[in-house]
């Protein structure tokens, strides 16, 4: 294992003084392991809480700031944080209008932030109200499954419903634009390489130098399916088809994401946004907006996914709202 | 008669077991999940030993109550919450009794187990810890009934944990983030089986010289 650290036990506790340090616009608990915007909370405005497992930067530590984010709880490398990280990110961006927990479909995570959420009611806290993200059409959904896991659009969550309530949108309203963005939205992803989580020093899985995984999460999981190596252009189909074969996209235009797993160059996602924006004009699809970048990754793995999120007049002009975070920021 | 310290003897035992399997956990969850579950029970379960130097044991409820809330509080993933409600669970079965007999052993091991299947939602061959622990609460059950010591009924419900925990290999998942592999998922033994089965060996072990009451 080849990676810029210290000591493998220490990997987030170190990471999370390089943001206090970068980020003066930030405030880190570093004992809950949570990322808050510097002026959290803010009087009558929803806070917007998520979290989850490390390893996927700059999701979500780096989407807090203005428009986006109040909190982050960090958990572990691949792990959910724990209810009392939650609890502390939910207490510390209560300004009086509730608090959106924006959750992504992991057992784990949906587990934690539940008996969060349950304490918070116990004790008398902040009204809460959770929108969890199931986009990956890799997963069938099915009622006796978890469901679908919460991948790139998670991002885009973030980012529209942020904007919701920086606007000063009540909870209820903010909470349905989240779960709007989710329903509208869908997500396929593949992986070159595996990842090596620093605590096991080796790689998750073995994939040979020819084959790919197709289907794949964001924890180094193995995918649904191997299959040979292919040409940017088979494998930019493999990756939208089945989100067209998902959800009709046809309208009045889409947003479309190609975000890198955290090892891929930019100058191979901009190949692939080509392709994908090629199979888009051919299917009928137009594009009214992009994002090209590594969001959501899953550590130094190789590969990338596609997010097509179905786009209405309000979810446009919220995502055209200003936002000022470390990964994101326009219009500030 | 199981008093706090002997609790304290068998959740210890069970740490210890973690720790020596750690890596076995970590390389059965790789293969169907994301190699962190010897990782993550360790990091609780040896919290929870440390906890015990300074927290109350006089009582089962109690050493219960400390586990529980130090695996809430420390492992994260799945196996917190899971772990973390049974051991709550049983700490409230128990309640302030300084000692329990061995029916009321099994059924705080029960109320644990009912702990599980509310946090999880998991059902019999979802391929889970409930798999092993399921049998090993039946097992217990029934030997306690056909009136045998809790020696001979914590031997009996270790079998069962452990074929249950081996009859998770050909099942396919269906919680959890090995369900996401889908049939690829068959032909593997399940992590969380496999940590509970060694929760039931461990009670054998550290409880069956307290001699029914």
């Amino acid at each position: 294992m080849k990676k810029l650290i210290n000591d493998p036990a220490n990997v987030l506790s170190e990471s999370l003084l390089g943001v206090a340090a970068a980020h003066p616009e930030l405030r880190v608990d570093h004992e809950h392991k949570v990322i808050f915007r510097a002026d959290a909370p803010r009087p009558g405005k929803v806070g917007l809480v998520s979290g989850g497992g490390s390893g996927h930067e700059p999701l979500h530590g780096g989407f807090v700031g203005h428009g986006m984010l109040d909190a982050a709880a960090c958990g572990e490398v691949f792990t959910s944080p724990v209810p009392d990280q939650i609890t502390a990110a939910t207490n510390g961006v209560d300004g009086g209008a509730g608090v959106l927990h924006i959750v992504k479909n992991y057992t784990g995570d949906v587990m934690n932030f539940e008996m969060a959420a349950e304490m918070a009611g116990a004790t008398g806290g902040a009204e809460v109200v959770a929108v969890v993200t199931d986009d990956d059409v890799a997963v069938q959904d099915s009622l006796y499954t978890v469901g679908r896991r919460g991948v790139g659009v998670t991002v885009l969550v973030e980012k529209i419903a942020g904007a919701a309530a920086e606007a000063g949108r009540s909870l209820s309203d903010v909470a349905a634009v989240a779960r709007r963005v989710n329903a509208e939205g869908r997500s396929m992803g593949l992986a070159l390489t595996s990842c090596t989580v620093p605590a096991a020093g080796k790689p998750t899985f073995d994939l040979p130098a020819d084959q790919i995984e197709v289907g794949i999460g964001i924890h180094g999981e193995p995918g649904r399916t191997r299959v040979p190596l292919a040409p940017a252009a088979e494998l930019a189909r493999m990756l939208v088809d089945p989100i067209l074969d998902d959800l009709d996209f046809a309208g009045d235009g889409v947003l479309a994401f190609v975000n890198g797993m955290g090892g891929t160059p930019l100058i191979e996602l901009y190949l692939m946004y080509h392709e994908v924006d090629r199979l888009l004009a051919k299917a009928g699809v137009s594009v009214a907006r992009s994002l090209v970048g590594n969001y959501i990754t899953s550590l130094d793995m190789a590969g990338c996914s596609v997010t097509l999120l179905k786009l209405d007049d309000e979810m446009l002009r919220l995502w055209d709202a200003p936002v000022r975070t470390p990964a994101l920021r326009w219009g500030l | 008669m199981v008093d706090g310290e002997a609790i304290r003897s068998w959740l210890s035992l069970f740490a210890t077991e973690v720790a020596r399997n750690r890596d076995l956990l970590t390389q059965l969850d790789s293969a169907i999940g994301d190699a962190d579950h010897g990782a993550n029970l360790d990091r609780g379960t040896s919290a929870a030993v440390s906890a015990f130097g300074t927290a109350d044991h006089s009582s089962p409820g109690s050493v219960l109550k400390t586990m529980g809330m130090t695996l809430v509080g420390t492992v994260g993933g799945a196996s917190g919450p899971l772990y973390g409600t049974l051991f709550l669970r049983m700490a409230g079965c128990a309640g302030d009794a300084e000692r329990l007999d061995a029916p009321a052993f099994a059924a705080a091991l029960r109320a644990g187990l009912d702990g599980v299947v509310a946090r999880g939602r998991a059902q019999a061959g979802d391929k889970t810890m409930y798999d092993a622990l399921s049998p090993a609460c039946d097992a217990l059950d029934d030997a306690l009934a056909a009136g045998r010591d809790i020696g001979d009924a914590l031997s009996l419900a270790t079998a069962a944990a452990d074929a249950g925990r081996d009859a998770t290999i050909p099942m396919l998942a269906r919680k959890g983030r090995a369900s996401y592999l889908g049939e690829r998922s068959v032909g593997h033994q399940d992590p969380g089986a496999t940590s509970a089965a060694l929760l039931v060996a461990a009670a054998a072990q550290a409880l069956s010289g307290q001699v029914s009451a």
